[in-house]
């Protein structure tokens, strides 16, 4: 007991106190911001890996995007990588950054389904389906959980059946052998109900986009409600964005 | 001598490993193992090539630090005999040759699907079809868990048969992750993709994977690393085991309901990543590890600063772990759960840390040691119960010893060298590259073609051999104690399922 004690005393408050203005140290790669400088076009486009980059005008679609940060390494006078890690949105032309702008990425509430903030504005549980996921957003998710980053107190909690739930977030590309089991598992949750794609491999299925092992009709049946890119997505991506989508922030 | 001999990131012309017939083939890998202990079948594998498939296996020499190569070729409609009716670890290997060609094996007592890999031969039966071991009875019952579980996690179906609480027998049926990733290395043509795929492979072992993939490669170029190279690789290996272990006690004190341990050991996984965020831009080293590169050499800043996380991250670990490990209710739950016998572990071949609390000081750190570790004298932390204690103890020791390995490394920060050019992987080779991962042996073998091309890449995870550990360990346990014996166990889906 007193041992206990003891090492609450020196493990003190551990909570980040306003995780929408938290500081990131070092270096992080967020929010790029494309300059209108001239670079050789066709050797921007042979960096991606993932073909996130398009040209006329230079854009770097986030969905698609590994954050390997590569480009802005070849092209230091193109692409910067910011430490902006407020990233989600409900739109998924957001996800495009253009060059010569400098704008966050922003949920548009306008065209957020009314009931999302009536009834999802003070708690709201989510089923988590991993579908090819490679355990980097689902290890990231577990971090919004901690006692650091506490998504708790907001009233966000992950639960274990999808019947208590009131939306999936899905991670990973989704593959055939899951496609299965997601759709069970989205048709057991009660309405109304959200969908949320949770890093680079779930909204563009990403470095495995175009594998024969893919089964992505899930995502042509049903719209998205929130994109929280990221390879994987920070913790404080996802928290500033469930925050976005289900309360209207002043 | 049919078989050839070479060392860890080595290559050689796929020419010269000896092709020879089957039955020799059998005799010549099962002899080797059954001859010495300190052998392990490190990957066995096949591919196709001119309308039969190569069939190659490298068995690893834990002693004498080299790895014995050969070859056969084998007809799809051939019927064989099996290696594992003689060895049971080559089981999951055959089955795989098997799943993907069709090749049947006459005696191979579980034949059974591994992933359902889109490419298999057999595509008529899909993964609900998976042929489940059941027994008829009265009074046993069946528990079918997942492939969606009860927390944040990946994907699989576990089948228990039940004695009321207690778990007569688990059968672990995976595939559900299957990406088609060893497919992908072939259809990518860009190095930057090959390396991106490398470190999706798993997310919890991207440095381990990706270290894995680069040396690989760079053996395919002839491309001789330098220094500094090397350092970012072994410090990168070893924040990650730091950073793993420390989350997997959280885990597992969650799984025992103590509260305390979990949100200690859970807020302490934090500094470690976040420094890793610091360094190179990513939580989980996602970008670092590059072929030929060094991407983000380590400043004496930056070993200040990695200096000052670890001495207040040993306080606060050091006293946590002590609290634990004099905490009676936490440790009547570990003690005895889980038990893997040092014979069962050592028969199906269980590799990392899992071995190593098993008393098989298998670590290739120490048995094949690549980047710096030669000049770390790496010793492995062997345990001996195998029990779900033994794996929670081991995590506590490989993170001190972690640390250590780190001070002795940042103490002598390389100089950065320029870039100098790789080239491309050269004709009609066949590479292998081990690296220990904090979950254990991590194996990947490259074939390249005619024109340097890749015509087979083969990926295994530790945990390709550890999942049937897991299935063992928990017969006749309190069908309970599961979630605690599978944390400390923590296999990989997306790693075994590809």
């Amino acid at each position: 007991m007193y041992n206990n004690l003891k090492i609450l005393y020196h493990q003190g408050k551990q909570f980040i106190p306003d995780v929408t203005t938290a500081l990131l140290p070092g270096i992080f790669r967020g929010r790029p911001i494309i300059s209108k400088a001239i670079v050789n076009e066709n050797d921007l486009l042979q960096t991606c890996p993932v073909n996130a980059i398009s040209i006329n005008p230079v854009t770097i679609d986030l969905g698609k995007c590994t954050f390997c940060g590569e480009c802005a390494m070849r092209f230091p006078e193109k692409i910067e990588f910011t430490t902006d890690y407020k990233l989600s949105t409900n739109v998924r032309e957001s996800l495009v950054i253009k060059e010569g702008e400098d704008k966050p990425v922003i949920i548009n509430s306008a065209v957020v389904r009314s009931e999302i903030h009536s009834l999802f504005g003070r708690s709201l549980k989510l089923r988590q389906v991993s579908a090819g996921g490679d355990n980097s957003c689902e290890w990231e998710l577990n971090a919004a959980n901690n006692v650091q980053f506490d998504m708790g107190r907001f009233g966000i909690e992950f639960v274990a059946s999808p019947r208590h739930a009131d939306g999936i977030v899905i991670t990973g590309p989704i593959t055939e052998n899951m496609a299965e089991p997601l759709q069970i598992c989205y048709d057991a949750v009660p309405h109304p109900k959200i969908i949320i794609l949770v890093g680079t491999d779930a909204i563009s299925g990403g470095i495995f986009a175009g594998s024969k092992a893919l089964n992505r009709s899930f995502l042509d049946k049903y719209s998205v409600d929130l994109f929280i890119p990221g390879n994987p997505a920070h913790p404080l991506t996802i928290i500033n964005g469930l925050l976005g989508l289900t309360r209207k922030l002043k | 001598m049919h078989y050839l001999t070479i060392q860890n990131n080595q290559s050689v012309p796929v020419s010269e490993i000896p092709e020879i017939s089957y039955n020799a083939f059998l005799v010549l890998n099962t002899g080797m193992m059954v001859e010495n202990s300190g052998r392990h079948c490190a990957n066995y594998f096949g591919y196709p090539e001119a309308g039969a498939i190569k069939l190659i296996c490298c068995i690893a020499d834990d002693e004498d630090h080299l790895i014995h190569l050969s070859s056969c070729v084998a007809d799809t409609n051939m019927e064989l005999a099996s290696f594992t009716a003689k060895l049971p670890c080559f089981e999951k290997f055959e089955r795989e040759i098997h799943e993907n060609f069709g090749i049947h094996y006459t005696d191979h007592p579980w034949l059974k699907p591994v992933r359902f890999a889109y490419n298999r031969a057999d595509s008529d039966k899909g993964i609900a079809d998976y042929p489940f071991y059941s027994i008829d009875s009265e009074e046993l019952h069946e528990v079918g868990v997942g492939p969606i579980h009860a927390g944040v996690i990946e994907p699989g179906h576990f089948r228990f048969i039940c004695n009321g609480e207690q778990i007569l027998h688990l059968e672990i049926q995976l595939g559900y992750q299957h990406r088609g990733i060893e497919k992908l290395f072939l259809e990518k043509d860009q190095l930057n993709q090959l390396s991106t795929l490398a470190e999706n492979i798993a997310g919890d072992t991207t440095a381990g994977h990706t270290t894995a993939f680069v040396h690989a490669w760079e053996s395919l170029c002839g491309f001789k690393t330098t220094r500094d190279i090397d350092f970012v690789r072994t410090l990168a290996l070893e924040l990650e085991r730091i950073a793993v272990h420390t989350g997997d006690l959280s885990a597992v004190c969650t799984d025992i309901a103590y509260q305390l341990g979990s949100s200690v050991f859970g807020r302490l996984r934090t500094p470690i990543v976040n420094f890793m965020q610091e360094w190179c831009g990513n939580r989980l080293s996602k970008g670092l590890i590059r072929p030929g590169q060094n991407k983000f050499p380590f400043t004496q800043a930056l070993a200040n600063r990695l200096s000052e996380v670890l001495d207040i991250f040993e306080t606060d670990f050091i006293e946590m772990n002590k609290e634990l490990f004099d905490l009676p209710s936490a440790l009547s739950r570990f003690e005895r759960t889980g038990v893997v016998s040092t014979l069962d572990a050592t028969s199906i071949g269980v590799v990392g840390m899992a071995a190593r609390t098993c008393g098989m000081p298998r670590d290739i750190r120490m048995s094949h040691p690549h980047s710096l570790y030669p000049e770390l004298n790496h010793e492995p932390v062997v345990k001996h119960h195998g029990d779900v204690y033994s794996r929670v103890q081991i995590r506590k020791h490989e993170v001190q010893q972690s640390i250590l390995h780190i001070r002795n490394l940042i103490s002598n920060l390389p100089d950065v060298h320029e870039r100098v050019e790789m080239g491309k992987p050269r004709a009609g080779l066949f590479a292998i590259s081990l690296v220990e991962g904090w979950r254990g042996e991590i194996c990947h073998c490259a074939v390249t073609g005619q024109q340097g091309e890749l015509i087979h890449y083969k990926i295994k995870d530790p945990s390709f051999h550890n999942w049937l550990a897991l299935a063992l360990a928990v017969r006749n346990n309190e069908i309970s104690d599961f979630p605690v014996c599978n944390k400390s166990f923590n296999l990989s889906y997306c790693g075994h399922d590809l």
